[in-house]
C-alpha cells in the first residue's frame, strides 16, 4: 500500500503543478497518514464502525490517483434527475469528482463575498488520520469569506457529483468558510453519486464570528455504494449560532462528524439528524460539542430508522470545561429497529468539569409500539400504512427542528413525507 | 508527631495498621512465587497448572489504558503476592488459637468474630491480607447444607465444586488484572447454596489489607443452586500508607434456575490523603452469570474509598427470563478517581436489566460512569432501563457519563437517561433555615440523592453506608 500511495501522491502533485512549499506541507501530512493508516475499531472513536475493515472489504485496490478526476471535457451541467423537486432560487457551487466546476452567486453582492479557489491547500488543525489524508491529497481548496454585516439573499447549494467513470478511488474535498461579524449563511450540501465503490473524504471547516448565523444542512439521499467520511469543524464566537441538520440515507457507509467549539459566551449549537437505512447500509453520526466558556447552549436530536440488515450508530459527546459555568446541554437519540437483523449502537457521552450546569442526555431504541398500530388499525388503516404513519411521525420531530422553511419543505419532499 | 497521626486518623478511622509478624512470599511475580503460594496453600496439582496457565498468558497481555483515571506504572516485580500472619502457618482450629492481635484488629474495625457477642444475624468470613482469618456461624449454616468458607478451604474440601465453577465466569484468558488474579489469587470466600435453600442469614466477607507493599488478590466464588437465595455483603478497609497499594480481586457469581443472588459492597479502602498521596488502587473484576431460567443477580455498591476505583460489576443474562440489577453510589472527594459502572449482556429471551447509578464528585475528584448494555440477536423481548445521575460539588471536579448501548434485536426496549447537576443554593438555604449547618445540609441532600440505591442495601449496611456518605464528603463545602 505504501508504495502505491507514494506513487499516486507524486502523480497528483505533478498534475496539480504545485509550488514547493505546498508540496512539503502535503508530504508532511502524507507521512502522518501513512504512519497512522485508516482508523480501525481499536480507536475509541471508531469502535462501532471499523473503517479500515469496511474499506478493505468493499473497495478492491483503492487508488489515490485517477486521471478521470481531471477529465476537463466533462465539465458538467447539473444532470436533470438530480433534483426531481421544484427548487427555490439559490446560489450554487458545483463540485464534480472533488474539483470545483461552477461557482455562481448570482443573487448576491459579490463585493461582500471573497472566494478563493485554488489547488494550493492550507493545513488543518484537526489531528486525525483521515484529515491528514485529506490535506495530502485534496485536489481543490475552496475558501469562502462572507464579509461583515452581510446576509446572503438566497441559500447556497453545493452540488457534490461523482460520475460513473470513477471507481475504487479516494476523493478528497476541502472547504473553509468564514462568516465575519454579523453575517448570515444558509448552506446546503447535496450529494449525488453516480460512481461506485469510492472512498470520499470531505473536510469542511467553519469559523463563525460574533453575532453571525450559520445554517448547515447535509443531504445524502441517493442510493450508492460509496464510502464517505464527512467532517465538519465549526468554531463559534460570541453570540453566534449554528444549526446543523443531517439527512443520512444514501451511501453504503457514511460517517458524519460534527465538531462544535463554543468558544465565546452566548454562542449556541443545534444538531439534528435522521438516519434512515435499508439493506446492508451502515451510517454513523458522531457529534462533539465542546462548551469552552460560560453561558453557552447546545441541543442535539438524532432519530434513526433501521431496516433489513442495516446498522446505525450515534456517538455524541458533550464536553463542559471547568470555566463553562451556566452551560445548557441536551442530547437525545431515538432509534426504531424494524427488522430482526438491524442493529443500533449508541454512545451518548457527557464529560463535565463545571458544577453549575444543566446537562442531560437520553437514548432509547426499540420497535414500533404495537398499541399505536392497533389504535390506527382499529380505525380502518392498513397495517402497512399505520406503520408508515408512525414512522413519519417519529422522523418529523427532527425535521421540525429545521428553521428554514424552504429547506424544511425540500427535505420533506425528498423523504416523501406528505402532510 | 503523635498529634499529627491522630489528626490523620480522624480523616480515615480505619487507617491504623496492626503490628503483626507475617510470612511473605518473596517479592516479585514469577513462576516460583506462584508455586510458593500454591504450595503453602497445599493446593492440588490441577489448580497449580491452572495458575501457571494464567501466568503464561499474563506474560503476553498488556495492561489496559483506555480508562479515564491514569496512574503511574505499577512495578509488578516490587510487590509481595502473599502475606499472612505468622501464626497462620498451621491454620488455627478455633478462635481461641487466634493471635489476640488479630482479634483486636477486627474489634477495632467493628467486626466481632466471637459469635456469642454478635447480636445481628450475619455470618462473617474475615480476610486479612492473603488469608482468611475466621469464618463465623459455620455450624448453623452447615445444618442447611450451605457451604461458607474460605476458598482455600473449599479447594481442599469441595474440589469438585471449585473445579467445576472456578473460572467459568471470569476465564483465565480475560483482561490483564483478572488474569493476574487467576495466577496469584490467595484467599477469598466460597459460598454454595444447595437446591431450594434460602440462606437464613446475610453472609459477609470483611477484607483488610495490612502489610505494606502487598497486593491483595482475593477470589470469591458464589454458587446459588436451583431455587436458592443468598444475600452477600462485602466490606473493605486498609491502613493509611504513603504508597499506593494494589487490590485486584475477582468475584464470580453463578445463579442456576430460579436462584437469586444479592451482592452488596461497601468499599472503604484508604482513599489517600488530602493531597492525593497514597491510597488503594481498587481494580476489581466482578461478574455474575445468570445461567439458569428465571435467575436473578443484583449488585449494589457503595464506593467511597480507594485512590482509584476501576470496576464494572457485570451480569451475563444467559437464561431465559433472567434479570440483572445494578445499583451504585460512587463518591469521590479530594484527589480520588473512580471509573465504574456495569455491563449487562442480554443473551436469553425476556431478559431484564436495570441500572441506577449515582455519582458524586467533590474537591479535585473525577467520577466516571461507564457502562455497556448489549442486546444480542436472540434476546427477544428484553428490556433495559438505565439511569445515571451525577452531582458536582465545586468546580474543580469532574463528572462523566460514557454509556455504550448496543442493540441487535428489534423486539427490545432500551432506555437510557442521565443528568448532571449541582446542589442548588435554594436547597441549601432551605436546610440552613431549619437549623442545619452547611455540612449537615449537604449530607442530607446527598443522602436523598442516593436514596434509591441505599434502599437496596440490607438494613445493617444501609445505616453504615449512610454515615459513610456523610463522612466522605466532609470538608468539601464551605
Amino acid at each position: 500500500m505504501t508504495n502505491q500511495i507514494k506513487n499516486d501522491f507524486d502523480k497528483i502533485v505533478k498534475k496539480l503543478k504545485l509550488p514547493k512549499k505546498n508540496i512539503n506541507l502535503r508530504k508532511k501530512n502524507l507521512d502522518k497518514f501513512i504512519n497512522l493508516g485508516f482508523p480501525n475499531r481499536r480507536e475509541e472513536d471508531w469502535k462501532f464502525s471499523d473503517l479500515n475493515k469496511i474499506i478493505s472489504s468493499n473497495i478492491k485496490d483503492l487508488k489515490y490517483f485517477n486521471k478521470e478526476l481531471f477529465n476537463e471535457k466533462k465539465k458538467s451541467i447539473i444532470p436533470k434527475d438530480v433534483l426531481p423537486h421544484k427548487l427555490f432560487e439559490h446560489n450554487k457551487i458545483v463540485i464534480t469528482n472533488g474539483i470545483v466546476d461552477i461557482i455562481d452567486f448570482k443573487y448576491e453582492d459579490l463585493k461582500k463575498i471573497d472566494i478563493i479557489n485554488t489547488a494550493e491547500n492550507q493545513s488543518s488543525n484537526t489531528k486525525q488520520s483521515l484529515i491528514y489524508l485529506n490535506s495530502a491529497f485534496n485536489t481543490n481548496y475552496l475558501k469562502i469569506v462572507i464579509k461583515k454585516n452581510y446576509s446572503l439573499n438566497k441559500s447556497v447549494i453545493i452540488y457534490n457529483f461523482t460520475d460513473e467513470k470513477i471507481n475504487s478511488t479516494n476523493i478528497n474535498q476541502r472547504l473553509d468558510i468564514i462568516l465575519e461579524e454579523n453575517s448570515r449563511l444558509n448552506l446546503i450540501n447535496f450529494f449525488t453519486d453516480y460512481s461506485s465503490n469510492n472512498f470520499i473524504n470531505i473536510n469542511h471547516e467553519f469559523k463563525v464570528e460574533k453575532d453571525s448565523i450559520l445554517k448547515n444542512y447535509i443531504i445524502d439521499s441517493k442510493e450508492n455504494s460509496n464510502i464517505k467520511y464527512f467532517n465538519n469543524n465549526i468554531d463559534l464566537n460570541q453570540n453566534s449560532l449554528v444549526e446543523n441538520f443531517i439527512l443520512s440515507t444514501g451511501s453504503k457507509f457514511i460517517k458524519n462528524e460534527i465538531i462544535c467549539n463554543l468558544k465565546e459566551k452566548y454562542s449556541s449549537a443545534f444538531i439534528s439528524g435522521i438516519i434512515n437505512l435499508k439493506s446492508n447500509q451502515q451510517h454513523e453520526i458522531k457529534t462533539n460539542v465542546n462548551h469552552l466558556t460560560e453561558n453557552t447552549k447546545s441541543y442535539q436530536l438524532i432519530k434513526s430508522i433501521l431496516n433489513e440488515n442495516s446498522k446505525g450508530v450515534y456517538q455524541g459527546k458533550i464536553f463542559v470545561d471547568s470555566k463553562a459555568q451556566k452551560t445548557n446541554g441536551y442530547q437525545l437519540s431515538k432509534a426504531i429497529l424494524l427488522t430482526e437483523n438491524a442493529e443500533f449502537d449508541a454512545k451518548p457521552e457527557l464529560e463535565i468539569y463545571a458544577d453549575d450546569v444543566k446537562c442531560s442526555h437520553g437514548s432509547t431504541s426499540g420497535c414500533l409500539d404495537e398499541n399505536s398500530i392497533f389504535y390506527l388499525m382499529s380505525r380502518g388503516i392498513k397495517r402497512k400504512d399505520a406503520e408508515k404513519l408512525l414512522i413519519n411521525g417519529f422522523i418529523m420531530d427532527a425535521v421540525e427542528k429545521i428553521t428554514d422553511l424552504e429547506i424544511k419543505k425540500l427535505i420533506k419532499e425528498i423523504m416523501g413525507i406528505i402532510e | 508527631m503523635r498529634e499529627k497521626e491522630l489528626e490523620k486518623l480522624k480523616e480515615y478511622k480505619y487507617g491504623f495498621s496492626t503490628d503483626i509478624e507475617s510470612i511473605k512470599a518473596p517479592k516479585g511475580l514469577n513462576e516460583k512465587v506462584i508455586k510458593f503460594i500454591s504450595n503453602i496453600k497445599k493446593e492440588p496439582k490441577w489448580l497449580l497448572e491452572w495458575r501457571l496457565k494464567a501466568y503464561e498468558r499474563l506474560k503476553v497481555l498488556k495492561e489496559p489504558d483506555w480508562q479515564k483515571p491514569k496512574y503511574p506504572k505499577i512495578n509488578y516485580q516490587d510487590l509481595y503476592y502473599y502475606s499472612a500472619p505468622k501464626s497462620f502457618k498451621e491454620k488455627p482450629k478455633s478462635l481461641e488459637d487466634l493471635d489476640p492481635k488479630l482479634l483486636e484488629t477486627y474489634k477495632k474495625l467493628g467486626i466481632p468474630l466471637q459469635e456469642q457477642k454478635r447480636l445481628n444475624n450475619i455470618a462473617v468470613d474475615a480476610v486479612f491480607d492473603s488469608v482468611s482469618v475466621a469464618t463465623t456461624f459455620k455450624e448453623k449454616l452447615t445444618e442447611k447444607g450451605i457451604i461458607f468458607c474460605s476458598i482455600g478451604e473449599a479447594v481442599q474440601k469441595h474440589p469438585n465444586l471449585v473445579k467445576k465453577y472456578l473460572g467459568s465466569v471470569i476465564p483465565i484468558n480475560d483482561h490483564y488484572f483478572a488474569t493476574l488474579n487467576s495466577a496469584v489469587f490467595t484467599d477469598g470466600s466460597f459460598v454454595y447454596i444447595p437446591e431450594g435453600v434460602k440462606c437464613p442469614m446475610e453472609l459477609s466477607t470483611y477484607f483488610r489489607i495490612n502489610a505494606s507493599d502487598t497486593g491483595q488478590f482475593e477470589r470469591t466464588l458464589i454458587i446459588a443452586d436451583k431455587g436458592s437465595y443468598v444475600s452477600y455483603l462485602e466490606g473493605c478497609t486498609a491502613p493509611m500508607r504513603d504508597e499506593n497499594q494494589l487490590h485486584a480481586a475477582n468475584v464470580e457469581l453463578i445463579a442456576l434456575d430460579d436462584a437469586e443472588i444479592k451482592y452488596s459492597t461497601v468499599q472503604n479502602w484508604y482513599p489517600g490523603d488530602k493531597d492525593g498521596k497514597g491510597g488503594i488502587y481498587n481494580f476489581v473484576t466482578k461478574r455474575g452469570l445468570c445461567k439458569g431460567k428465571n435467575s436473578k443477580i443484583s449488585w449494589t455498591q457503595v464506593e467511597t474509598g480507594s485512590a482509584i476505583t476501576w470496576k464494572y460489576p457485570s451480569c451475563i443474562l444467559k437464561g431465559d427470563n433472567s434479570s440483572g440489577e445494578f445499583y451504585s453510589i460512587a463518591i469521590t472527594n479530594n484527589y480520588q478517581k473512580a471509573d465504574t459502572g456495569t455491563k449487562m449482556i442480554h443473551l436469553g429471551k425476556n431478559t431484564k436489566s436495570k441500572i441506577i447509578s449515582k455519582g458524586i464528585s467533590a474537591g479535585f475528584a473525577d467520577n466516571t460512569y461507564r457502562g455497556l448494555v448489549d442486546i444480542n440477536r436472540n434476546a427477544d423481548n428484553s428490556r433495559n432501563y438505565t439511569q445515571c445521575d451525577s452531582l458536582l460539588i465545586g468546580n474543580k471536579c469532574g463528572a462523566h457519563t460514557i454509556p455504550y448501548i448496543k442493540n441487535k434485536n428489534s423486539l427490545t426496549n432500551l432506555e437510557h437517561e442521565a443528568t448532571t447537576s449541582k446542589i442548588s443554593d435554594e436547597q441549601l438555604f432551605y436546610c440552613n433555615q431549619r437549623g442545619l449547618n452547611q455540612e449537615e445540609a449537604v449530607s442530607l441532600i446527598v443522602n436523598g440523592f442516593c436514596k434509591e440505591v441505599l434502599q437496596q442495601l440490607p438494613m445493617e449496611f444501609a445505616v453504615e453506608a449512610q454515615k459513610l456518605v456523610g463522612i466522605s464528603l466532609e470538608g468539601s463545602v464551605g
